[in-house]
């Protein structure tokens, strides 16, 4: 069976991440396999085609599409060709007037800066495109090249420190970890943040306020960090609700990192230790976020390449036993700390009725509680 | 529904064991069925984590964990070793097809699979007119399974500028192209080609493809269009879906829909080739087969149907009525994932009105989010389990409400009317979801089909459909509707016995009488009576009045004779004040006695009233565990 409970979210102080940089479309890989790279360092590039405009040339000058020879009439008219570049407001197709005349002459412009692209001969249809645009790819996380997918991008490799989130907004961003709060209970609050903060990626306590977001925001901060927000304030700061938990692609200053969900809850203790740890060092923060399939969690990653590998330290489904840490996910326990007292295998009827696998927990202030077992999470201290 | 039997490799009489799979986007589900005294039955079921995405990618890997739980349940039952089953080789599922000299107890007669894993099927739609061809692609896109990312038409009221950036944003599976009855306009048609095909849209996976294209509009435009797009994409041409005004021709495109999600979407998928190799039939999209199903039950019975599927992410609502099959998704409503969209179209106060209970409305959307970041976890106390009930309610409506707003008659076509047509405003437009005709709703997907009571599924559909008159409740009992759809593909009979005996749950019948439009009654007044005999003679009668709700037991597979006697001023479908008499059949909440009235139903606006009620209504049904109910509120 599918395990039954939510595996922890990854924290730890050193593992192999992988990244695939991969274009949206192919292009041109500029780094070699073996390379290393700096997190903003361009890997791979391309050009988007220009975003085409259409002009419906033979309606301008009322013609009729369905007869041929109107559309070789229309040719006629034309004053550019396939492949010429032209400029917004460059006469492109004129139709001289009564008998004649220029002054009667019925004149079409180009609404914008491009190259003629085609002429269609069956819609009497003009598409302009605009300059392409490049796209370029960086390398986001320091590390070595690993691999090089020919066209597409690369995969980059690194020793790192990895902290996931469990929600976040914003996209990818690179700046230095400044820990302002002394504890994981600490509120994060507009007063922490100043001038010191300009490029900085800010870590807080258990909750992260409104004004803190937008005085970060102000000062130029990189990003924020925190156990929690209010819902309300998420709103309010974005200007919009996030409806469907898929994030990443914000209009925002700074990317938001959530390391325990929505309300105030106190910082996981070996979160908080590990941040306060990196203090000062360089970090890639990444807002996305994706549940449904996939599960894409919000992280951070501090290159540390001194530290030996730790392989997947990940508490498996086996590893939860008496005296395993666990935090509580769901009401009415919700964002408790405890320690697992004894887990029954028989199914039980919790208060909804429910049956499912529970597990007994011991709550910080000594009270024994049933729990659904798909409702804690591991806690690795 | 038999048309593909032959192809199968081996007879279908002879088929005694069929193992089906449904790859769905969190968890990859397998059933069992195995012929027992010459009837088919669910025999085992086993699930596990799908695993299309990194570190696994390969689908395959999921199939096979899933079948291996079947296995070891199966074998669990049996003593002799020697009897012990095995369906999997390292080529796959053992199947009669690759060996048809297998051993009893090796493998399957028969494999078949559906998948939604990956995103599902995604496409864009197109057509000249919003309301009438692009309006018939979306229909046909959605019947096929698709999620429809976006419906582009010559009308859309959008800038053609705005159109081109959409198409070239949206990375479709693939593209539904229509427009222009058979020889009507190819002009306009082939200016939607070309705004294609200068927007160069590159397809979802497979970086390097050329995206798939289908065209299914006026015949005389297919040269224009394989000018245009020939080249550049790799273009599918089928019958034109509205080839006259009066009339959609959707099977063409469907099923050209089916075959590129094979050849495509499937292809690019990890692992897919491999599934594909071992399926007995093509693998269907999972929306796809849960329409199938409920499309050929609605025929083979001659009864309308609307069919819900409320899943993590998303809602699907299917409806026959008329002859004519439906489907819908809303792709952002649903129970985890897409819970804060819920929230965010219907508000706080209309999820709150099906409370009876206190809670402030921070902690109530600070739970809702917690949910949408956390969706494996379990509703623990009976005010979660309440307050997730009411979100359902809310989702299953929304998602009703776009559904009849995409269920509905040809557009655009001059209909000859009699005087009873013209007012009742039904024909080019309207919609087809007429809750009267309705005889039957299939609930499924966690919320329904696991509720810890049944009877609380029974007011989670009463509440969202407010179904008219007399309509029979189902579930679908551990959502095993997409395996039988493909299975109905093949062995239809296998499909039909599993689903009428193993899969639908017989909630009951609801009696649902509707007061006159603009009716001055009062909660009290008096509204129906109902008196029933049951198929043993033993008889029970009710009456009920406005604003309260009933029910009379009549157990599963039993029938009953229901004498429905409404009050002057309410309809059971006779019309008002007459009498009605049905055959009911029987459920595990029996006949129930919805009098809280229909358009709309009666809900006090009053907070303390409205708890009453809601109270009221939860004793009478025995909804919730009432005690617990009543510590909470105080």
């Amino acid at each position: 069976m599918a395990s039954a409970y939510t595996p922890g979210l990854k924290v730890t102080r050193s593992t192999r991440i992988r990244k695939i940089r991969r274009l949206p479309l192919l292009g041109d890989v500029l780094v070699e396999k073996g390379a290393r790279v700096e997190a903003h360092d361009l890997v791979a590039k391309t050009m988007l085609p220009g975003e085409p405009t259409t002009l419906n040339i033979a309606q301008r000058f009322n013609y009729d599409v369905s007869m041929r020879e109107e559309i070789e009439r229309l040719k006629e008219l034309m004053l550019v060709k396939e492949g010429d570049s032209i400029e917004e407001g460059q006469l492109i197709a004129e139709k001289p007037g009564f008998l004649g005349l220029t002054m009667f002459a019925t004149k079409v412009t180009s609404p914008v800066s491009g190259v003629i692209d085609v002429l269609s001969d069956i819609t009497g249809q003009l598409i302009i495109r605009k300059p392409p645009v490049p796209i370029e790819m960086e390398a986001y996380i320091p590390g070595k090249v690993v691999e090089v997918i020919p066209e597409e991008g690369v995969i980059i490799e690194t020793q790192a420190a990895l902290v996931q989130g469990i929600f976040g907004v914003g996209g990818e961003r690179y700046g230095e970890i400044k820990v302002v709060v002394n504890s994981p209970r600490d509120v994060l609050t507009a007063e922490q943040i100043d001038s010191s903060c300009k490029d900085k990626i800010v870590v807080g306590g258990s909750l992260v306020t409104l004004d803190a977001l937008h005085k970060a925001g102000e000062v130029g901060a990189t990003g924020v960090v925190a156990g929690g927000i209010v819902d309300t304030d998420l709103i309010e700061y974005l200007g919009y609700d996030i409806g469907v938990a898929i994030t990443g692609t914000e209009d925002i200053p700074i990317t938001v990192v959530l390391t325990e969900g929505f309300g105030e809850i106190r910082m996981a203790e070996k979160t908080f230790s590990m941040l306060n740890e990196l203090n000062g060092k360089m970090a890639s923060i990444n807002g996305a976020t994706q549940i449904r399939a996939g599960v894409m969690r919000p992280e951070l990653i501090v290159e540390n390449p001194g530290e030996e590998v730790v392989e997947d330290n990940q508490i498996d489904a086996n590893g939860m036993g008496e005296g395993t840490l666990i935090r509580i996910i769901r009401a009415p326990y919700f964002g408790k700390i405890a320690t697992v007292e004894s887990l029954p295998p028989e199914l039980q009827a919790v208060e909804s009725e429910t049956m499912v696998r529970v597990l007994f927990a011991k709550l910080e202030d000594g009270t024994v509680v049933r729990v659904p077992r798909a409702n804690v999470e591991l806690i690795e201290e | 529904m038999a048309k593909e039997e032959s192809q199968l490799s081996i007879d279908p009489k002879k088929v005694k064991t069929i193992l089906a799979t449904d790859c769905g986007s969190t968890t990859t589900k397998a059933i069992l069925i195995e012929e027992l005294d010459g009837e088919y039955r669910l025999s085992k079921r086993g699930e596990a984590p799908t695993t299309v995405e990194a570190p696994f990618e390969d689908v395959t890997m999921g199939v096979r964990n899933a079948i291996t739980e079947i296995m070891e349940l199966k074998n669990q039952d049996m003593e002799d070793a020697s009897k012990h089953v095995n369906y999997l080789d390292e080529g796959g599922v053992i199947t009669t097809s690759r060996y048809p000299d297998r051993e009893e107890t090796r493998g399957v007669d028969l494999y078949v699979s559906t998948s939604s894993a990956g995103g599902g099927l995604q496409m864009m739609v197109s057509g000249v007119v919003k309301s009438m061809t692009a309006e018939s692609a979306e229909r046909a896109a959605l019947g096929a399974g698709a999620i429809v990312m976006d419906v582009i038409a010559q009308n859309d009221g959008r800038e053609d500028y705005v159109k081109i950036q959409r198409i070239r944003e949206l990375r479709p599976d693939m593209i539904l192209l229509s427009g222009g009855i058979d020889g009507g306009t190819t002009v306009h048609v082939a200016e939607l080609a070309e705004m294609i095909a200068a927007a160069a849209p590159k397809p979802r996976l497979g970086i390097g493809y050329r995206l798939p294209i289908i065209f299914a509009g006026n015949k005389d435009a297919r040269p224009l269009v394989e000018r245009i797009l020939g080249e550049q994409t790799d273009l599918r041409i089928v019958d034109n879906l509205r080839p006259v005004l009066e009339r959609e021709n959707l099977g063409p495109a469907r099923d050209e829909i089916h075959n590129l999600f094979m050849e495509h979407v499937m292809a690019q998928a990890p692992g897919y080739n491999k599934l594909m190799d071992w399926a007995d039939a093509p693998i269907m999209p999972t929306p796809g087969a849960v329409g199938k199903l409920i499309e050929e039950t609605a025929r083979e019975q001659d009864i309308t149907i609307v069919g819900v599927d409320i899943g993590g992410a998303t809602t699907d609502v299917f409806s026959v009525f008329a002859d004519t099959f439906n489907r819908t998704v809303s792709a952002n409503l649903g129970m985890s994932y897409s819970i804060c969209n819920v929230l965010n179209e219907t508000g706080v106060e209309n999820i709150l009105r099906w409370v009876p209970l206190q809670i402030e409305i921070f902690e109530l959307r600070n739970r809702i989010r917690n949910k949408m970041i956390r969706p494996t976890t379990i509703p623990q106390s009976l005010q979660d389990l309440v307050i997730e009930q009411a979100i359902a309610r809310e989702a299953l409506r929304l998602a009703f409400e776009h559904h009849k707003t995409l269920a509905v008659g040809l557009k655009g076509v001059q209909q000859v009317r009699d005087v009873a047509e013209t007012f009742s405003q039904s024909g080019s437009g309207a919609t087809l979801v007429d809750l009267m005709e309705l005889d039957m709703i299939i609930g499924s997907g966690g919320v329904l089909s696991h509720a810890p009571r049944r009877v609380q599924s029974v007011m989670m559909m009463l509440d969202a459909f407010q179904p008219e008159g007399v309509t029979k409740l189902t579930v679908d009992s551990i959502f095993m509707m997409p395996q039988l759809g493909v299975l109905s593909e093949v062995h239809p009979k296998a499909a039909t016995q599993v689903f009428d005996r193993d899969c639908l749950i017989r909630l009951g019948t609801a009696v649902s009488p509707v007061q006159a439009t603009n009716s001055k009654v009062k909660p009290g007044d008096p509204c129906v009576t109902v008196n029933m005999v049951r198929d043993d003679g033993t008889t029970d009668s009710v009456e009920v009045p406005f604003g309260s709700i009933a029910k009379m037991e009549l157990k599963v597979g039993h029938t009953a004779t229901l004498e429905i006697s409404p009050r002057r001023g309410f309809d059971v479908g006779a019309g008002s004040g007459h009498k009605v008499e049905v055959e009911a059949e029987g459920g595990l909440e029996g006949i129930v006695v919805d009098a809280r009235g229909r358009n709309p139903m009666y809900l006090p606006t009053d907070q303390t009233e409205r708890v009453e009620k809601l109270m009221e209504w939860i004793e009478a049904m025995e909804t919730y565990p009432i005690e617990t109910l009543k510590a909470y509120l105080e």
